[in-house]
């Protein structure tokens, strides 16, 4: 009889289930894996090296494209750093709208996570419900900035416009009868914040049905309990933060333990794993998505009550009203130099900190007092999270790895930068 | 932060510690990072390493706007001035660390002299300092000592220089393109031009 010997695989980059553009080396005794070495930057766009070149308010948009399913989370870094900064006060109604969106973004993030790492993992059917609500969230990204994906929403000093009173319809169409019409427009007849209202009431039932789908689905345990444990040591040494590192049972929330915004004045709950594996990671997230939808409750109630400016009104920042500009002269030159020149920040540097549906997602932001930032290093939560692929994966079996990556709930775009 | 900060002061010199924007800075000489690192994890409890980068001050303070407007016309400010500054200590690395436990941030900043770009590795404090060391000395050429695995990580395969430098032109070295004849990709030097749509300003 022949030797049986370790034999390598290429995994990726061009597979539906590594998530985009990862290349994985993978050694292999038999099915069981020896060692796991990813390698990455198939995506590097240098967008650090890119927003050294810019003046501060033209970067925004690159963080948009960071994280690519946790959009206005990303942005919220930027700008805070911006802020932070500058020493700038925004409108308490720019802050709950923040956080709102932050929330939203979190379970759009979520949503696809679930899709996808069902999908991995074999359940087809989880995918398409969990789609089937993120459109909703998608559509209030579009009301509120026009873009469905890359918002640009959050600007230093606020955010760029207040919620619409209006939530847009869908139109006639000959593809669909008027009663099917007037069904799919029925939540969207009053305002943006009445839309989200009504999502937040309905949301529970909808993870309740992923729940209901997965969570005592014998398939679903085999193939994610015990499977890549971390210890809560180990959680740390690897640099995890997020819910993979409450997967492990650390109790470690930026929301709660550094409240950035509004977040102090919130109320809700930290879900904290036990053993560390793949379902407790799964566990926590699910848990994350009831709380958000806590926190959007809040927030909807709170901004309902309370109109006011969204935008701060200090014009060396933010540019000013249009209808000002005609007949102001300060306006214009505001105008003029925000638009042509931009801003300066303060000679110094700061590291900003967010917790985004991935973990930490941070901006270290050095000025040299320039009109463009001096440095700009992005601190992605993937990054870490992926270098700790191969003691994850090790003497797991191949199918394994799949469920690990669906896991770490890795995007490229923030890991390759 | 403020026990914090007075118990650091004690340990490493008030000097060497700086207070901004609420956030803790302790620059140190970058051959004792190891011991430095060592300490801060096992007496303060800095038991994350959240973030590790390099950074490179050759253009630092420097603004576009020092051509002559009358000679040079139009095209002032539209290229990159050539650096004329040399800097003893060009390159630095920054640790961003966390302890969870006791709720604390710090920021440690080494800095490295010009003509030796080596510093050691603390992949044996933090594990997960691996692959932000690599990402360093890919971008930056930083090398770190004692690292096991020291390759290149987010460029390509075969990429010739480090991009985050502040030398290394915005548009990069080389192109790729297909060529016909040969039948495979082809590296040359680039043919666009490099361009700066907002000049760089520093006003006081």
């Amino acid at each position: 009889m022949s030797e049986m010997k370790n034999y390598t695989l290429n995994f990726g980059p061009q597979h539906p289930a590594a998530h985009g553009v990862l290349r994985l080396i993978l050694e292999l005794d038999g099915e069981v894996v020896e060692r796991a070495d990813p390698h990455i930057g198939l995506l590097h766009r240098g967008t650090e090296k890119l927003a050294e070149s810019k003046p501060y308010n033209q970067s925004i948009g690159y963080m948009d494209r960071l994280d690519y399913v946790s959009m206005m989370c990303n942005e919220h870094a930027y700008v805070m750093g911006i802020e932070k900064m500058l020493g700038l006060k925004i409108p308490e109604r720019a802050e709950y709208i923040r956080v709102m969106f932050d929330e939203i973004t979190r379970i759009m993030n979520h949503l696809m996570w679930i899709g996808t790492h069902a999908l991995d993992v074999g359940a087809m059917s989880v995918f398409l419900y969990a789609f089937r609500e993120r459109e909703n969230l998608i559509d209030c990204y579009e009301a509120v900035s026009g873009s469905r994906m890359h918002a640009t929403y959050y600007r230093p000093g606020g955010v760029y416009r207040d919620l619409p009173d209006k939530m847009p319809q869908y139109l006639k169409s000959k593809l669909r009868s008027d009663k099917k019409l007037e069904e799919i427009n029925k939540n969207r007849q009053g305002s943006l914040l009445d839309f989200i209202d009504d999502f937040a009431v309905n949301f529970p039932k909808s993870i309740q049905q992923y729940s209901d789908l997965l969570t005592d689905n014998r398939i679903w345990k085999q193939r994610l309990v015990n499977i890549a444990i971390v210890s809560a040591d180990r959680a740390k040494q690897l640099g995890f933060t997020g819910a993979m590192l409450r997967g492990s049972g650390v109790e470690w929330d930026i929301r709660k333990n550094e409240p950035y915004s509004v977040y102090e004045k919130l109320e809700f709950d930290i879900p904290v794993g036990v053993t560390g594996d793949c379902y407790d990671r799964y566990l926590v997230r699910m848990e994350e998505m009831r709380q958000s939808t806590r926190i959007i409750n809040q927030c909807v109630a709170w901004l309902k009550a309370n109109p006011g400016p969204v935008m701060s009104d200090d014009h060396k920042v933010t540019p000013p009203d249009r209808e000002a500009m005609k007949d102001d002269m300060e306006s214009l030159i505001h105008h003029f130099k925000l638009f042509t020149e931009g801003f300066c920040l303060p000679e110094g540097e700061s590291y900003t900190a967010v917790e985004a549906p991935k973990g930490e997602f941070g901006v270290y932001l050095v000025s040299d007092g320039a009109n463009k930032p001096y440095r700009v290093k992005i601190r992605a939560p993937g990054f870490p999270h992926l270098a700790s692929m191969d003691e994850m994966s090790k003497g797991h079996m191949l199918s394994d790895v799949v469920t690990i990556i669906g896991s770490q709930d890795i995007v490229f775009g923030e890991v390759d930068r | 932060m403020k026990e914090l900060k007075k118990k650091l002061a004690k340990v490493f010199g008030k000097k060497n510690l700086s207070e901004s924007f609420d956030e803790l800075t302790l620059v140190i000489n970058s051959d004792d990072v190891v011991e430095v690192c060592t300490q801060l994890r096992d007496d303060f409890n800095f038991d994350i390493l959240i973030d590790l980068c390099g950074i490179d001050y050759l253009t630092y303070g420097e603004s576009d706007w020092n051509g002559n407007a009358s000679s040079s016309g139009f095209g002032r400010a539209r290229q990159a001035q050539k650096s004329s500054n040399k800097k003893e200590q060009r390159f630095g690395v920054v640790y961003h660390l966390l302890s969870v436990s006791e709720n604390q941030r710090l920021r440690v900043k080494a800095l490295l002299s010009s003509e030796n770009l080596m510093i050691k590795s603390v992949t044996k404090i933090w594990n997960c300092a691996d692959w932000y060391e690599r990402e360093a000395f890919d971008l930056f050429g930083i090398l770190f000592e004692n690292h096991n695995d020291l390759r290149r990580i987010l460029t390509d395969y075969g990429f010739v220089g480090h991009p985050l430098r502040k030398d290394f032109p915005m548009i990069g070295e080389v192109e790729m393109r297909y060529d016909e004849e040969l039948g495979r990709v082809v590296y040359e030097p680039v043919s666009i031009e490099p361009n700066i749509n907002v000049p760089r300003v520093i006003r006081k």
